[in-house]
């Protein structure tokens, strides 16, 4: 796999190994129009298992084209995309779905819960289309709540608990299925300040117990915070760094 | 490569889960929305019901009266005799095998009134009959008061009146003595008739005996009606043949009916109305139908952010098509079910207080709610379809 970034970038990668949960390759998304929207265009990106990712950059740079064709919302116009070992190109709508429900986990800005559900059912639907039973569901929901912190929100309705606790929420239904890849759009884009640090520290927190997380966001602050920190301008890999500890690279 | 993946799944009971979901978040717009299909499945059935219900009722009434009644009238009109009988027919009739009832009618042409005050020709319509004693029991009527003409009172002033000319005449007690003028005698009321369903003329008459229309009349015996009961198996064998018996010399000028055939008859306009009303409940379903169908639509718009979520959560095209499509069923069924219980409350009430017996068919539960469900599966399915075609990336980007 080739160095993910433009020529002109510092970039280190990780090789493409057993280890990769993620490799996208010479990755375009073009939508059609006059003239074409070139979304993004030549990214190269490969995700280790076990790692944290921010992936930042300002508004139009293409970050969410850029989630969505990780996550397999949308197909790549060209280039090579794999999520947990899976060409994407080989598989069609159906088997894409059956990807989303067992590999990848989302959390998005807007939460997405589901009114007059439980917190306890919402994390129990990140697995609903496996098929598995509610019971069964429930036991693992109760377990991801209690990883984020919510075990005492389980019977509460979770439109009503207040915006951290439902970014949680999310983040524990994302977490439910152990997917191989978390991707999480502007996770911290809907909160005050204090439930956003809730947030970037669970993510930090479920990081450290081995979750491979990609971050979208176009905060550089809370990017910073992260090991590794790739940055999108104009729909190309600018900026592709990795540092042992996290911290304030500034 | 990994391993073929195994397929997404959406396990039946959270298909319900997911389908009910719409209906539990917006309670007040489902109810509202499923009303158009209780309104056309409760009037469907209702009127399939009632109509039911009062068919029995009238069966019931025709098998009380019996459909083994024929009768026998001259033909009448222009080169089609003389509109009387011949003198022995009565004779001739119940010689038949199967006749088991004969009884004659005869009009006199004499009038009746109040007093000998009332100008002539202020009749009432109501005109004097000379008839047999077994009338009555040929008929199968019931006297409202009083007795009917018996054989020993054939050659006196006596008089029986039909309800209706009983009520014209000021006549509230057959077996109170009352006197009125016929011919030009007075004659005593001796009895009141009820209504008679199948010859309601009988209600607008007053009857004596043929010997007292001889004696006080000056009329002669020759009948121009006559009622016949028979075996009910040879109803149509006699019916038959009764022409030829009662005039072998021109059967034709010999009308023979079945006065239950009136009341079959009546049926058969009710049903046409009906189905009329079945028309209307059809609009109504189908204005219901529409009803879910745009409910539905709007609903697809509304939460195109829980589409994309469902399709990030692993859902296929066909899954979320499944739950709006599911969606709509439960509220037709909700609905259908609404309208059969609604339907068959106003069916018992009407029937009940009618005297009926309550009878809705099965045809109307089941039809009205294989509509429902019908309706359901055609108003969801554009906007199921619709659901499914939404873009994940797109509807991501909602709010």
């Amino acid at each position: 796999m080739s160095p993910a970034a433009s020529p002109s970038a510092p970039t280190t990668t990780a090789p493409n190994d057993e280890n990769t949960v993620l490799a996208l390759s010479n990755v375009t998304k073009t939508y059609p129009g006059t003239p074409p929207v070139h979304a993004i265009r030549g990214v190269g990106l490969d995700i280790r298992s076990g790692e944290l990712v921010a992936i930042v950059g300002p508004s139009g740079s293409g970050k969410s084209t850029l989630l969505h064709v990780i996550g397999t919302l949308d197909r790549a116009t060209s280039g090579t995309v794999s999520v947990a070992g899976y060409d994407v190109d080989d598989l069609n709508d159906k088997q894409l779905s059956s990807l989303r429900s067992r590999h990848i986990g989302f959390v998005f800005q807007q939460f997405f819960l589901l009114a007059g559900e439980t917190a306890l059912d919402n994390v129990a639907d990140g697995l609903l289309y496996t098929g598995m039973p509610l019971s069964h569901r429930r036991v693992l929901a109760e377990h991801a709540l209690d990883q984020v912190g919510l075990a005492h929100r389980t019977s509460h309705e979770a439109t009503k608990l207040s915006g951290g606790e439902r970014q949680r929420v999310a983040i524990a239904r994302a977490l439910i299925g152990s997917p191989d890849i978390i991707l999480a759009d502007e996770p911290t884009g809907n909160l005050d300040s204090k439930s956003g640090e809730d947030v970037v520290r669970l993510i930090e927190s479920l990081n450290a117990d081995g979750t491979t997380i990609v971050v979208i966001t176009h905060d550089h602050q809370i990017a910073s915070r992260f090991p590794r920190r790739v940055s999108l301008l104009d729909g190309e890999i600018v900026e592709d760094i990795r540092i042992a500890v996290s911290g304030d690279l500034r | 490569m990994k391993a073929s993946l195994e397929p997404s799944r959406l396990a039946p009971a959270d298909m319900m889960r997911a389908s009910l979901i719409g209906l539990r978040t917006r309670r007040l717009r489902s109810i509202l929305s499923g009303l158009g299909i209780v309104i056309g499945i409760a009037a469907m059935v209702g009127v399939l019901g009632l109509s039911e219900s009062s068919k029995s009722e009238l069966l019931a009434q025709l098998d009380q009266l019996g459909t083994n009644m024929l009768r026998i009238e001259a033909g009448s009109g222009i080169g089609i005799g003389t509109g009387e009988l011949p003198e022995d027919s009565t004779v001739m009739v119940s010689r038949v095998g199967p006749v088991e009832q004969v009884a004659s009618i005869s009009e006199t042409g004499a009038s009746v009134y109040r007093t000998d005050l009332v100008p002539e020709g202020q009749t009432g319509g109501i005109t004097v009959k000379a008839v047999d004693a077994n009338l009555l029991a040929t008929l199968q009527g019931q006297m409202e008061s009083g007795i009917f003409l018996d054989e020993a009172a054939t050659d006196l002033p006596v008089v029986v009146l039909g309800a209706v000319a009983a009520e014209r005449l000021g006549v509230t007690d057959g077996a109170g003595g009352t006197v009125v003028w016929l011919g030009d005698d007075w004659f005593s009321v001796v009895g009141v008739m009820d209504t008679l369903d199948l010859s309601p003329d009988l209600d607008r008459a007053a009857l004596v005996s043929y010997s007292t229309a001889e004696e006080f009349l000056d009329h002669g015996g020759v009948p121009s009606t006559i009622y016949v009961r028979s075996d009910p198996d040879d109803i149509d064998i006699v019916r038959s043949v009764l022409p030829a018996t009662v005039n072998p010399e021109s059967p034709d000028e010999v009308e023979v009916t079945r006065p239950s055939d009136a009341l079959e008859a009546k049926e058969a306009a009710d049903q046409a109305f009906t189905n009329l009303l079945l028309g209307l409940g059809a609009v109504a379903l189908l204005v219901g139908g529409v009803g879910i169908a745009n409910v539905m639509v709007i609903s697809v718009l509304e939460r195109r952010g829980e589409i994309g979520l469902r399709r990030a959560l692993g859902a296929t095209k066909g899954h979320i098509s499944i739950q709006f499509l599911g969606e709509s069923l439960i509220l037709a069924t909700l609905g259908g079910l609404g309208g059969v219980a609604l339907g068959g409350a106003v069916t018992a009430a009407y029937a009940w207080s009618q005297g009926w017996d309550v009878l809705i068919p099965a045809v109307a539960i089941i039809g009205g709610m294989g509509a429902a469900l019908i309706i359901g599966v055609i108003a969801g399915l554009y906007p199921a379809m619709r659901a499914a075609r939404v873009s994940p990336t797109e509807a991501l980007r909602t709010l």
